[in-house]
This record gives C-alpha cells, sequence and structure tokens, in this order.
C-alpha cells in the first residue's frame, strides 16, 4: 500500500501552503483558466512571453493542495523556457502523474518529480495536471476557460 | 467529543475520551450491517467506514438475491410473450410497482412511473407538464437548496418557452427562507420544484408549510424525494404534493431505477414524453393511440431486474422498519454533529432546524479534496467537492465542502473513525 506521504511529500505540503508565485502579473502576455468539474476548482495562469521564451509566469485562483502545489513548482519551472519546452516536459510530467517515475526520465523532471506519488490517487491526477492545461492553453493563445475533462 | 476506544483494530485509543453516547438499541445497526456484503471489506488496510450514502447506499443481500434470482429464474420481456416466463416476469413488474405505491402512500399504482432515477423523473415532468403549462413571461420556482438535477431541468424549459426561473433564497442557516417563498409566489408562477432534504447540508424541508403555501395560490409542486425517501419515506396522498421523484440506488436498491409519482388527472392530461414500443395501444403511419397510464410514460423495455430489486429494497427497509431506521440515523447525526463541532478547526456547513443524513464541514482551511483522500487512507468514504449544488456553494462562499452521509447501517464507531481521521488530516497539514 502506498503511504500518504508519497501524495503529500514535504515540498507538495509545503508549496500548497506557501505557492510561489501567487497573485496576478503585471503586463502579462497571455492568461487562460482551468476549471475542475468534479470539484468546482479553478486556477488561472497569467504569462509574459517575450522574443518566444516565458520571461515570468503567475497564477491566482483556489485548489487543493495538489493543485496548488503543482501551479507553484510547474510557473518556478516555466520562467525562461519556450512553449514547445514547456509542453514536452507536461508529456513526461503528465506520464508521471498517471504511470509513476518508473515511467519517466525523473532526473529530466527536476523538482517536479516530488508529484511522483500521485498515479497511486487515481482521482488526484486531474488535480495536478489542471494548471499545466491551463499554462498551455495560455501560450497556445486561447484565454477560455478550459476543464479538465 | 467522545470516542470509543473499541473499534477498528490496532487503532489507539484516543486520551482524553469520554464514553459515547449511544443510540437506543431499539434498532441493531451491527446486526443491519451483517447484511451488506461490500461493507466486509478492508481498504488501504482498514475497516470501510463507508459515508458516502447520499451519493449512493449499498446494497443488501436481499437485493442482489432478488435481483439475481429474477436472471436466474424468470427472465423474459414484459408485457409481450404468451409464454410462462413473459408472465410471470410481467406478473412480478407488476408488483414491484405496487410495492413502490404502498411505500409512498400513492392512491393507484398506475401513478406510479418506473425511471431511471431522480433526474429522469423530473426531466419527463419538465418537458411533459412543463411543457403545456409554461410559456412565455411565466415563472418556475425552485430554491438554492436544490441539486443541479432539479435545476437545470426547468432552466431549460424556460430557456425554451422564454419563461423566468426564479429562486427562493436559504438563509445563513441554511433553511429556507419561507418569507421570501411567499413573496415569490405569484399569478404566473406555473410550478414549485423544492427538495425534500438537501443534499449538500442535510436541511430538512418543512413540506408541509411549504406545500401549503403553494397550494393556496393553486401553483402545483414537485418534491425532489433522492434524499428524503431513504431518511423520511413519504406520503403521496396525504402530502398534497403533485410530483415526487426519487432513486432506487439511495433507498439500498440498485442503480437504473427510480420512480416519479405523479397525481392521475395530472398524468392522464400531460403529453407522452418518449415514443416506442408499450407505450402505444396501436400504431399506423397516420395515427398513434397512446396507451394507458403507466405505461404510456415507459417507452421501450424497462429495468425489469431494477424495478424487482427495488422492490425488495422497500421490503427489506419495511422489514427493518423505515422509523426504527429514521431514529438510528437521527442520534447517529446527532453524534457525528456533537463530535465535529467540539473538534479543533473544524466548521460546520449549514446548521439547519431539523437535519437528516448529512453533515457538511470544513478542516480549517484544508481544501476539501485533500481532507477527502486522507479519510480514504483512514478507511473513511466521504464525499468532497460542490456535491451537484454549485448555485447552494456560490451561495455559501464556497466552492467546496467534505460530506459525510450516513445510512442504516452505519455506527457510532463510524462516527468515531470520522473524527480519528479528521484529526489525521490536520496532523498532516498542520
Ligand atoms: C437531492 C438530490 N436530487 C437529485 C439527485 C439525482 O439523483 P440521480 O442521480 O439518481 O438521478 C440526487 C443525487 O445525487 C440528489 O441528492
Amino acid at each position: 500500500m502506498s503511504e500518504l506521504t508519497d501524495l503529500y511529500q514535504e515540498v507538495v505540503l509545503d508549496h500548497g501552503k506557501r505557492p510561489r508565485n501567487y497573485g496576478p502579473l503585471e503586463g502579462a502576455t497571455h492568461r487562460a483558466e482551468g476549471l475542475n468539474p468534479l470539484c468546482g476548482d479553478r486556477i488561472a495562469v497569467q504569462a509574459r512571453l517575450e522574443d518566444g521564451v516565458v520571461r515570468d509566469v503567475r497564477f491566482e485562483g483556489s485548489g487543493c493542495a495538489i493543485s496548488k502545489a503543482s501551479a507553484s513548482v510547474m510557473t518556478g519551472f516555466a520562467k525562461g523556457r519556450t512553449p514547445a519546452e514547456i509542453d514536452a516536459v507536461f508529456e513526461q510530467f503528465h506520464r508521471l502523474v498517471t504511470e509513476g517515475p518508473g515511467a519517466v526520465d525523473a532526473e529530466s523532471l527536476g523538482k517536479l518529480a516530488v508529484f511522483g506519488g500521485v498515479h497511486e490517487y487515481p482521482t488526484r491526477v486531474k488535480c495536478a495536471s489542471l494548471p499545466w492545461h491551463a499554462l498551455r492553453q495560455a501560450l497556445r493563445g486561447g484565454g477560455e476557460a478550459i476543464s479538465t475533462e | 467529543m467522545s470516542v470509543s476506544g473499541t473499534s477498528a483494530a490496532g487503532e489507539k485509543r484516543l486520551s482524553g475520551a469520554a464514553p459515547a453516547r449511544r443510540p437506543a438499541p431499539a434498532f441493531d445497526a451491527a446486526r443491519a450491517r451483517e447484511d451488506f456484503p461490500i461493507l466486509r471489506q478492508r481498504v488501504h488496510g482498514r475497516p470501510l467506514v463507508y459515508l458516502d450514502n447520499a451519493a449512493t447506499t449499498q446494497k443488501p443481500r436481499a437485493v442482489i438475491d432478488a435481483i439475481s434470482r429474477y436472471y436466474e429464474e424468470d427472465n423474459a420481456n414484459v408485457h409481450r410473450g404468451v409464454h410462462l416466463l413473459s408472465e410471470r416476469a410481467t406478473r412480478r413488474h407488476d408488483e414491484a410497482r405496487k410495492r413502490v405505491a404502498r411505500f409512498i402512500g400513492a392512491p393507484d399504482p398506475r401513478e406510479v412511473i418506473f425511471v431511471r432515477g431522480t433526474t429522469e423523473a423530473v426531466n419527463l415532468v419538465a418537458q411533459t407538464f412543463g411543457r403545456t403549462r409554461v410559456g412565455a413571461g411565466d415563472e418556475v420556482l425552485v430554491t438554492e437548496l436544490e441539486h443541479h438535477s432539479n435545476i437545470v431541468p426547468w432552466q431549460m424549459l424556460c430557456q425554451e418557452k422564454g419563461a423566468r426561473l426564479r429562486v427562493v433564497p436559504v438563509t445563513d442557516t441554511g433553511d429556507l427562507d419561507l418569507d421570501a417563498l411567499e413573496a415569490l409566489l405569484g399569478p404566473r408562477t406555473r410550478l414549485l420544484a423544492v427538495t425534500q432534504v438537501s443534499n449538500a447540508l442535510g436541511t430538512v424541508n418543512p413540506l408541509p408549510e411549504i406545500i401549503a403555501r403553494a397550494k393556496a395560490r393553486g401553483v402545483p409542486v414537485l418534491v425532489d424525494g433522492a434524499q428524503g425517501a431513504p431518511h423520511l419515506g413519504f406520503d403521496a396522498a396525504a402530502s398534497g404534493a403533485d410530483f415526487y421523484a426519487f432513486s432506487g440506488h439511495k433507498l439500498y436498491g440498485p442503480t437504473g431505477v427510480g420512480v416519479l409519482w405523479g397525481r392521475r388527472e395530472h398524468l392522464e392530461a400531460m403529453p407522452p414524453w418518449q415514443g416506442g414500443g408499450d407505450m402505444i395501444l396501436s400504431v399506423t403511419f397516420e395515427k398513434t393511440i397512446y396507451n394507458a397510464l403507466p405505461h404510456k410514460f415507459e417507452a421501450g423495455t424497462p429495468d425489469i431486474a431494477g424495478a424487482i430489486g427495488l422492490a425488495a429494497a422497500i421490503d427489506y427497509v419495511d422489514g427493518l422498519g423505515l422509523e426504527a431506521i429514521a431514529a438510528h440515523e437521527r442520534e447517529l447525526l446527532a453524534l457525528a454533529v456533537d463530535a465535529l463541532e467540539a473538534e479543533e478547526g473544524v466548521r460546520l456547513v449549514g446548521t439547519p432546524r431539523e437535519r437528516a443524513g448529512v453533515v457538511s464541514f470544513l478542516v480549517g482551511d484544508v481544501h476539501p479534496h485533500d481532507v477527502g483522500t486522507v479519510l480514504d487512507r483512514h478507511g473513511v468514504a466521504v464525499r468532497a467537492g460542490h456535491h451537484c449544488a454549485q448555485p447552494l456553494m456560490q451561495r455559501l462562499g464556497l466552492a467546496a465542502t467534505a460530506r459525510a452521509s450516513f445510512g442504516l447501517y452505519n455506527t457510532p464507531e463510524d462516527v468515531d473513525a470520522l473524527v480519528r481521521g479528521i484529526r489525521a488530516v490536520r496532523e498532516m497539514f498542520a
């Protein structure tokens, strides 16, 4: 049996409680909102893209510890990367949260690897991926609210 | 709060525990629990404590057996064969309808329409009764306590007809504001749709008073009995209501079957809903003559096994006595409310005058989803979310709550397990 602490690792709890990059972003060029219809949670992501690179990214909204921590770690990770790089990492991240650490090169994920316990909790996969959907939607020039369904 | 040290094996006794207040021994929940095979399992290495009964209840052996027996011995289509099996299946389906009629005090079994569940029952009324009664500028009245399934069908109808959906507000305690109801009942009100019991807060609505007020203005009333039927029962004839809807699966019966009861004069006057087999007397390409009640509203092969399973569930509940079950659940709920109120960091959401089945709560500023996950790992199944009542959640200024909901097989030990789980939540997110 997996332990609760696999899901709620210290780093996850910390980011959930004290999310980084939380609040409005001055001069945002891209924004989108992610909705989880299961629980009514919403995470809004704003990014400033310059020369094809994410210079800054912040998020706001209400969510559980997992979705807030995921948004917090993701925003830190996304800074200085291109949308294509972010898409590629998301693919790895999605595999991590659905299939587990064995299915990916965890090294390449860096700090994102703290979500390695999520795959044991199928109902929480959407919480972890919600901010990513919002960010990628924003960078594609979306802006419509998107849902995890 | 009080917690017993005798429950889940291997749990350590909580300090500062006074002896728990126990429900009267008239009803033996621990014994009834034995009738439910699913409750014997362990989840995540702990005994299963099932507190998600408002979502769906577990099924007693008697219901599981009735369904198996039907398929093993009687299965055939109804109303269609001259052979013995079809006669038996038809008879058992008819008997199930009569059983339901007796359970809800319907004067005539032909007023009992089998549907898929509460949602389908409400949609049926909206699209037949509603469509013929509601026009441009008219009003349909719902309440802030309603489940989405008693909101959206009316919203769709109002959109189609250019009518207005109006909403009876709740007070801060989670009770309906009856003065506001009075003010909202107007000359254009064509229907009031109201729940018997709130699935999100547990509020028991004062139906006699509500129905009397609507009747005084000549407004028909649909009662959503999804949560009321299992905890309070219903007396259709005495209630003054015009329609009553409930789901078999929340009453210890199978999924896929539910009931719409309606007053005979309404059902006779309503156009059919879905067309097909069984709902007709004769068909030519020029003209179809519709069948009599209840078949007019039951197009196609019904969920025969489901209806038989539902009748078995009603037999089971009546065997234990709905009164006794209700008394047991009331005591359990009082125990849970007291325990949660006394628990540090826990806030109850909704403190209605009268409550049935449900208690909604928050643990500090921990998101209910996280509360649900931690409780699950402690073997305690609760629901976390908006409970398909988003307008109510908005009114309360919340995105979600955690909800514990009780059934006949729950015991004071289950309340203890809930409290222990909540303490683990607080520890984890301290
Ligand atoms: C008050 C209330 N109304 C309606 C429903 C819908 O019932 P069903 O999903 O069985 O159609 C529910 C169940 O979730 C409910 O609790």
